[in-house]
């Protein structure tokens, strides 16, 4: 918060100067904080691997056949993966946000992630059943048609009753009742599947393979393009619907837009690695607070960027907390992410209280 | 017919196709101030949200700068026109300079990165509104009367031909009012912006304005300049008063007038009997003034508080039969206030009506 009241001097170039130091700044370390866990992530587990063997494997693929197989086949696409499902996931955060004009809003509170989960987990109990396996693009529609779903519920829901309260609550009602509906076909699923299904179901980064990491980053590159060429409309649209209209915003059009971007991102985290919670909400908040920023041209990249920081570390601790038995992914991201959100809800009342505003 | 600038013709304007003000008709001409006047829920709003598109129109036409309203790209109309509504904003991490900033918005690139050129613009508008010292504080830390003045900031950076404000000027003291309203009338003036806007404060719009609407009931209730619209009686029709009163020679407005059987008698002249008048009023207690020459200040006062005025023609010598009457209603009083008067070759009969104030014995100083 500093930035907002350093002293008036010098008019809105020198202001802008001077926030251009901080993003570099903010920036430089979320790279050093990428490599730094990058390195520490492909070095531990249950065999470990000391760093100058790391590098020469991966630049020469040259030693021992089992230390080149468990980073080529286990860990690089495991690491990858979380680097990229996390940023998406962060993304589509807050792109929810922006749409809905509500820092609370996520793919996992508004049961977009379980909306996805329950069309993937049947469109994945018919293919294993008739065809006996599933590509990753069946389950990424599937996923998206899911959060579509959701995403249209929570619509109507917000038409008829326009309260951010009852909104979420009726997030989380559909994330409920999509889940049931998933505990349900989980434990009529044949045997055989289960396994597969159940320890998706809980979200989880592990078991990654190549032909994941290249449709993963297909789709999820392409919608990080679009979405960081819509900065600027977002950015009009963070003054609210009708001035951004009068900035020249085709407004139904970027409506649908964004809500198609932030379904198809949080799809391709929910096909891959299952329900993930509170990155979407957690994320784009501590790198608005971080950069002193709303601005989309500097917040999508970072919290890009952050997400993948965030999940690697999680994903980490998730792998190594009780090695050799691994946490569920979303019990690691919420130890982290809700008191994040806590704190920003009693950050936000009190500014409320301060500036006399009513929100 | 003659082409205005800004035109709206036979609009009718409303929600979900159901129109709640119908036939509106009004020709604007370039760098006029327009304000729109009304009770509240008439549909002030409601005209300006449709004339910037954010409601569709439901029947006729806009027509600005020889241009069909809807015959504009969203990005075209966003070059010329600029709003200030009356939503409250809180945008999140903003400064009031990122807040102006935002206004540039139509004229940078496809990532909105804002050139040096733009920056200078955003300082300029700040200038113009007096903001540009709180230009990198908070936009949400600042008070209503900066919000409003780094808002219309933000439609001067925007670089518009026409301006609409949705009441701008709720919320603010008499002092921000003023200040804001001054910005108005020297953009239109002396750049050609358009404004076209609704105020509560008919006061303010009388002397602001060009040209007023008056929006009541479903249609246009009258449309013109201030000097035909502000008359006692089209306000009272307008916002169906019927107790207390706007003078439209000052535009001032007044609580209403004592009720009862008049028994004070105000003598006064020069102004001297607004603030005996005016106490009256809030005791409530009935009076009747006189004798006041019909281009004393005291009358135009006096016309609307008091029960009875007993008046001359200005610059004659006062009449027997108007001291007649002035004496015949004193004899009803029990009190006289003196509220102090100067006296000359033509008003000597006021000496006299004193005179006979003090042998009833019901003679005041004021």
């Amino acid at each position: 918060m500093a930035g907002l009241h350093e002293q008036n001097t010098g008019g809105y170039h020198a202001e802008n100067f001077r926030r251009r130091t901080r993003y570099t700044f903010v920036f430089a370390l979320l790279i050093a904080a990428f490599f730094l866990i990058t390195i520490l992530n492909i070095n531990t587990g249950n065999v470990h691997i000391p760093v100058p063997r790391i590098l020469k494997i991966i630049f020469q693929k040259a030693g021992s056949q089992d230390e080149v197989n468990i980073i080529w086949r286990i860990r690089l696409p495991r690491i990858l993966m979380s680097a990229m499902l996390g940023g998406a996931l962060a993304l589509s955060g807050f792109l929810l946000q922006t749409f809905f004009e509500n820092p609370i809003a996520g793919p996992f509170v508004l049961g977009i992630s379980s909306g996805a989960k329950m069309v993937v987990a049947i469109i994945m109990i018919f293919f294993l059943q008739s065809f006996g396996r599933v590509s990753s693009w069946a389950l990424i529609i599937a996923a998206f048609f899911g959060s579509l779903m959701a995403t249209g519920f929570i619509l109507i829901v917000s038409r008829s009753i326009p309260n951010m309260a009852a909104l979420l609550v009726a997030g989380i009602m559909i994330g409920y009742i999509c889940s049931a509906v998933t505990d349900f076909l989980v434990t009529f699923a044949q045997d055989s599947d289960i396994v597969n299904l159940h320890g998706w179901s809980q979200g989880s980064f592990s078991g990654m393979n190549w032909s994941n990491v290249t449709v993963a980053a297909a789709i999820v590159g392409i919608s990080f393009i679009l979405t960081f060429l819509m900065s600027k409309p977002i950015g009009a649209f963070q003054l609210g619907e009708a001035y951004a209209q009068s900035m020249g915003v085709d407004v139904k059009r970027f409506r649908i837009f964004l809500i198609l971007l932030s379904s198809i991102l949080s799809a391709t985290v929910t096909a891959f690695a299952g329900p993930i919670s509170f990155v979407g909400i957690a994320v784009p908040f501590l790198m608005k607070r971080s950069m002193g920023t709303a601005k989309p041209l500097v917040i999508i990249p970072a919290t890009f960027m952050g997400g993948a920081v965030f999940c690697m570390v999680c994903d980490l601790i998730a792998r190594m907390a009780l090695a050799p038995t691994e946490l569920k992914i979303s019990t690691v991201t919420s130890i982290f992410g809700a008191p994040i959100v806590i704190f920003m809800l009693l950050k936000r009342n009190k500014n409320k209280m301060q500036g006399g505003g009513v929100g | 017919m003659k082409e205005y600038y800004f035109q709206m013709d036979q609009l009718s304007v409303g929600y979900n196709g159901r129109p709640l003000i119908k036939d509106i008709n009004i020709g604007i001409t370039q760098g006029e101030i327009v304000t729109l006047i009304g009770p509240n829920g008439a549909g002030k709003s409601t005209i300006l949200k449709s004339i910037t598109r954010q409601l569709a129109l439901i029947g006729g036409n806009v027509t600005f700068a020889e241009k069909s309203l809807s015959d504009y790209s969203y990005k075209d109309l966003s070059c010329k026109m600029a709003v200030v509504l009356t939503q409250r904003l809180h945008p999140e991490l903003m400064t009031c300079h990122d807040v102006v900033a935002t206004g540039r918005y139509p004229y940078t690139g496809r990532l909105g990165v804002l050139s040096p050129e733009d920056e200078a613009i955003v300082d300029e508008s700040m200038r113009a509104v007096h903001a540009q010292d709180i230009g990198s504080r908070d936009f949400n830390a600042i008070s209503d009367g900066q919000r409003q003045r780094v808002l219309l900031a933000r439609a001067i950076c925007q670089q518009p031909d026409i301006i609409i404000l949705d009441e701008p000027t709720s919320f603010l003291d008499v002092r921000h009012k003023l200040e804001l309203l001054a910005i108005l009338r020297n953009m239109a003036k002396e750049k050609g912006i358009t404004v076209i806007m609704s105020l509560h404060e008919i006061d303010l719009a009388m002397k602001i304005s060009d040209k007023i609407v008056c929006v009541k009931g479903d249609h246009i209730f009258r449309y013109g300049d201030p000097e035909e619209i502000f008359e006692e009686q089209m306000l009272r029709d307008l916002y169906e008063i019927d107790n207390g009163f706007f003078d439209p020679r000052y535009g001032s407005i007044e609580l209403p007038a004592p009720t009862g059987e008049p028994k004070t008698l105000v003598l006064s002249s020069s102004g001297s009997g607004i603030p005996v008048y005016r106490r009256l009023q809030k005791k409530n207690e009935a009076f009747v003034a006189g004798i006041l020459y019909t281009n004393d200040v005291d009358y135009q006062l006096a016309r609307l508080l008091a029960a009875e005025v007993i008046t001359e023609e200005p610059f004659q010598p006062i009449k027997e039969e108007t001291y007649e009457k002035a004496l015949a209603l004193l004899k009803k009083c029990n009190r006289v206030i003196d509220a102090g008067f100067t006296t000359g070759p033509i008003n000597q009969p006021m000496l006299r009506l004193v005179e006979a104030a003090k042998q009833a014995g019901i003679y005041e100083k004021a």
